[in-house]
């Protein structure tokens, strides 16, 4: 079989190169891969398109990336909270292309299922319709919509063994396995590696035939956006 | 006239026993608040989650538990979680059977935009308007007028658009409307102490008024 386990970030981003395509999991800053971001951080890549849902905070997850200007593209839905994406969204100086969440999500998907292109009511009548084809089926309007795929899909997940098969936590979950599945190369971050037949494959989320690089990452941070609590 | 927890309130009147509602974030969230206790209800959250609890106590916080609004929450008993394209399958799919959103200008056709106001301020559709194309039921939670005074229920919408011909219902600070589906807004009740003239004066689409108007009872 072959050895999908790489020691660490570094070694697992090694040849993403500079104008790559990336897709990165998470919803806000729940499921992002942090240690992947801190090691493209740090190899200083530049000219990166990236595919995710959020762009982080100002200073935590895609954010990072931004500050140092190593992205030339975000692919997203929620700006959000994040002045700086806003910042440099309203000067040009970051290419943003903003797509309907769900529409992202079955881009992804589509991407990873092999189909080219699919039909959603979502944005039609929008912006988001520009350029696109609009079709009737049976009384109602639908955007045709593209798939989307990556050199390299970048995925966080609770647990994962080391043929790739994945195990995400609550909602956590979101975007990783659909990108886990349209990425050329998938890369996958998880929180405790276990050995073969250690996870039930009842309850296996992502097949490992999408995973081509697992390794267990350290120093989780899981920063909150919003802790909101109840006194009862 | 209604401060935001009275239009979450009188939002709650509106959910039936057996719903699947997705709340958006704002007013929309604090509906879940008041929907009355004997009624049996699912909340979706769109990041993956059919069944959103109470906001958790301090130990209970999870950091990979969280709403639409990146809020940590709590999960009910029989609660599901799925991915993002799941989540959205179920909305897309009709399966949803009420969504509460907010929003920046509702036109008399139903149109709705809440996403962008072009040079300002972009945070990005997210998921409103994959709800909106999709919803059986929309109701709209919003300020009927602007921090100025300019009216936020238009004949026509001025800001980028997030949906077509969509909303069915607007609860705001002076009104509950029914959009109608020939176009306009049918005056169902005012907010408490709201005149009949208040709410004209701040409604720029047509408003069409029928019989007695009640006032709302919170």
């Amino acid at each position: 079989m072959i050895n999908k386990v790489v020691k660490d970030a570094e070694e697992a981003v090694r040849d993403i190169a500079d104008n790559s395509v990336l897709m990165l999991g998470g919803f806000g800053l729940s499921g992002i891969p942090e240690n992947c971001i801190s090691a493209i951080l740090k190899k200083g890549v530049k000219g990166l398109t990236c595919i995710s849902n959020n762009a982080g905070v100002d200073d935590f997850g895609i954010g990072l990336l931004l500050k140092t200007r190593q992205v030339k593209k975000m692919i997203s839905s929620y700006v959000g909270e994040n002045a700086e994406f806003e910042r440099q969204l309203l000067s040009g100086e970051l290419e943003v292309e903003l797509i309907p969440q769900g529409t992202l999500a079955e881009r992804v998907r589509a991407g990873g299922a092999g189909i080219p292109a699919f039909f959603t009511p979502a944005g039609v009548g929008t912006e988001v319709a520009q350029g696109k084809e609009t079709r009737e089926f049976d009384g109602k309007l639908y955007l045709m919509e593209r798939w989307l795929r990556a050199d390299f899909s970048i995925v966080k997940a609770w647990r994962g063994d080391t043929a790739g098969n994945l195990v995400y936590k609550g909602t956590a979950r979101n975007f990783n396995p659909m990108m886990a599945a349209a990425g050329k190369i998938t890369i996958a971050e998880v929180e405790e590696l276990v050995p073969l037949g250690e996870l039930d494959p009842n309850n296996i989320h992502t097949p490992g035939i999408y995973v081509q690089r697992i390794f267990q990452g350290k120093e989780y941070e899981k920063r909150i956006e919003q802790r909101t609590v109840s006194k009862i | 006239m209604l401060d935001k927890i009275g239009i979450a309130k009188r939002i709650a009147q509106e959910v039936k026993d057996g719903m699947y509602i997705n709340l958006g974030i704002g007013i929309p969230t604090l509906v879940a608040n008041y929907i009355p206790s004997n009624l049996h209800v699912v909340l979706q959250s769109e990041n993956g989650l059919l069944g959103i609890g109470p906001f958790p106590t301090e130990d209970k916080v999870d950091p990979d538990l969280i709403n639409a609004g990146k809020q940590t929450i709590t999960m009910m008993p029989g609660s599901a979680l799925f991915s993002s394209a799941e989540s959205f399958a179920m909305i897309r799919g009709g399966h949803v059977d009420l969504t509460i959103l907010g929003a920046m200008e509702v036109s008399e056709q139903g149109d709705i935009a809440n996403w962008k106001v072009p040079g300002k301020m972009v945070k990005g559709m997210g998921g409103a308007m994959d709800l909106v194309a999709s919803a059986k039921h929309i109701i709209v939670a919003m300020q009927h007028c602007s921090k100025d005074g300019a009216s936020k229920v238009l004949k026509q919408c001025s800001l980028p658009i997030t949906g077509i011909r969509c909303v069915k219902k607007i609860v705001s600070d002076l009104a509950v409307l029914d959009v109608l589906p020939e176009g306009g807004f049918r005056l169902v009740e005012r907010a408490p102490g709201v005149s009949i003239e208040e709410i004209k004066n701040a409604t720029e689409g047509k408003l069409v008024i029928e019989g007695e108007v009640k006032e709302m009872v919170i």
